[in-house]
């Protein structure tokens, strides 16, 4: 099997050392300002911009943008899906995005279709 | 490094297979897959929710009036409370995260400090959230009236403070005509002041106009009410009506002000029972019913997931004092500990901004 050094294995037994241990703090370091900083960014357009202005659809398709970005800051970092082996990663992300997906047309479609109707 | 060919595989550790697919334990892998299977579950809330939004003609509530309260203050401070919960769940992610990061390093006191960190976040945030449910209960002060025109509005601005109740025609628990009730000598039955004013007020029991109502107590007395005027009164219209057109939230001056009339149109409904109060599972003061529900489900759903992580937290915690995973020679329960709590602040960032910010 292909050997990896680029990423930090996380098997059992595979203990950490000091040095890579100081990397990773480093790491979630930097994802925990990014995180916050998305946050405070997200809470004062919501205070700022008003539903219905001109802006809004542009703070709303940036509100989604900026919560899959925060979300997959988790899910690679905090939870190290992206360290993890690429099978396993895809296992995981790929059939519940592909649902996902599907399930937010779907629901948006058939939500637009009930609205037109009353 | 990588994959089992290269590492020596302990009975313990290695599948039936003789190596752990994808370099992982049992229980990390399970631990993944139910949290695919219950992101499925939270997702399908949450779009069925977009569903009904989507679906629904009428004015939706919207986050930054809804939830503009903080504890112990006065005002409007848009959208601050949720934001700080949200800021507590993010920090007691990284302190999971740092608990997981010294468990690899077989740094027994490191797991220990942040453990701990992470199960005090995770009370903190519980209780946020029972101050947010409570306050959604509640309702704000003004509440939600039909005007007689039979549009239906939420007011904005400064609640005038009630004084006191001055006896007009005593009844069973208060005598003396002239004498003042207030929250000193008033009846538990009653409450405070605000409270037996807005129990009237939605049981029909307030009359007049502003700056001159009377209130029927439980016991059935009469009294004046003594309050202060309120200030910057503005009712923003949900339900259009005969005189009245639904408000835009982007332009305040589609809101009824004071120059409008907003006060005696408020007060006119007050007297006539016209007046919800706060959330409860038949009606709410914020908006249409579904929206009540999928609140209260969804927020709901996910405290429960948040109440299951602190304990499965403490439980982990006592285990790492008691040496339990150091003498295993791994601490791959704190990790799969981790995961989970890390998902709870995923379906956060989620709920977060569908229900305050868009």
């Amino acid at each position: 099997m292909e050997q990896r050094d680029d990423i930090i294995e996380y098997s059992l037994y595979n203990h950490h050392s000091e040095e890579e241990g100081k990397k990773l703090r480093k790491k979630i370091w930097k994802v925990t300002l990014i995180l916050s900083v998305v946050t405070a960014v997200e809470v004062l357009l919501g205070a700022l911009v008003k539903q219905g202005s001109d802006m809004w659809l542009t703070v709303k398709v940036l509100f989604i943008v900026l919560t899959v970005l925060k979300a997959a800051y988790i899910v690679m970092t905090f939870m190290h899906l992206g360290d993890e082996k690429k099978a396993l990663k895809w296992i995981v992300l790929l059939p519940y995005l592909i649902f996902m997906a599907y399930l937010i047309f779907i629901g948006l479609t058939e939500g637009a279709a009930v609205a037109a109707k009353m | 490094m990588a994959g089992h060919a290269s590492n020596e595989i302990n009975a313990n550790v290695g599948w039936d297979g003789n190596g752990s697919p994808f370099s992982v334990g049992y229980g990390k892998l399970m631990m993944w897959f139910f949290l695919v299977s219950d992101a499925l579950t939270f997702g399908g809330f949450l779009i069925a929710y977009g569903f009904t939004r989507y679906s629904y003609g009428g004015a939706w509530p919207i986050g930054e009036e809804t939830f503009d309260a903080l504890p112990f203050l006065q005002g409007s401070y848009p959208l601050a409370y949720v934001a700080l919960m949200t800021f507590i769940l993010i920090i007691s992610s990284v302190t999971m995260v740092l608990a997981v990061e010294a468990g690899h390093r077989m740094d027994r006191k490191g797991v220990t400090k942040w453990m701990l960190a992470t199960v005090l976040g995770g009370l903190i945030f519980v209780g946020s959230q029972a101050w947010e449910w409570s306050h959604f209960i509640h309702g704000t002060k003004f509440g939600r009236v039909e005007l007689s025109d039979g549009s239906i509005a939420t007011a904005k601005g400064d609640f005038g403070k009630i004084q006191s109740f001055e006896i007009v025609k005593p009844g069973a628990h208060y005598a003396g005509i002239g004498e003042l009730i207030t929250n000193d000598n008033i009846t538990k039955e009653d409450g405070d002041l605000m409270h037996a004013f807005q129990h009237a007020a939605a049981k029909r029991n307030l009359s007049g106009t502003a700056g001159a109502m009377l209130i029927t107590l439980h016991d059935g007395t009469v009294a004046k009410v003594n309050k202060e005027a309120d200030k910057n009164l503005e009712l923003i219209v949900k339900v259009a009506g005969n005189n009245h057109a639904v408000s835009v939230a982007a332009d305040e001056s589609t809101r009824i002000n004071e120059e409008e009339g907003s006060v005696a149109l408020y007060y006119e409904a007050l007297s006539k029972g016209n007046v919800v109060y706060g959330a409860n599972l038949d009606e709410n003061e914020y908006g249409p019913q579904t929206y009540g529900h999928f609140f209260f489900f969804v927020t709901g759903f996910h405290g429960f997931h948040v109440t299951i992580g602190i304990i499965l937290n403490i439980v982990i915690f006592i285990n790492v004092l008691k040496g339990t995973y150091h003498r295993r020679g791994h601490y791959e329960m704190v990790e799969k500990g981790g995961l989970y709590w890390h998902f709870v602040d995923l379906v956060w960032v989620f709920v977060f901004t569908f229900f305050y910010l868009i």
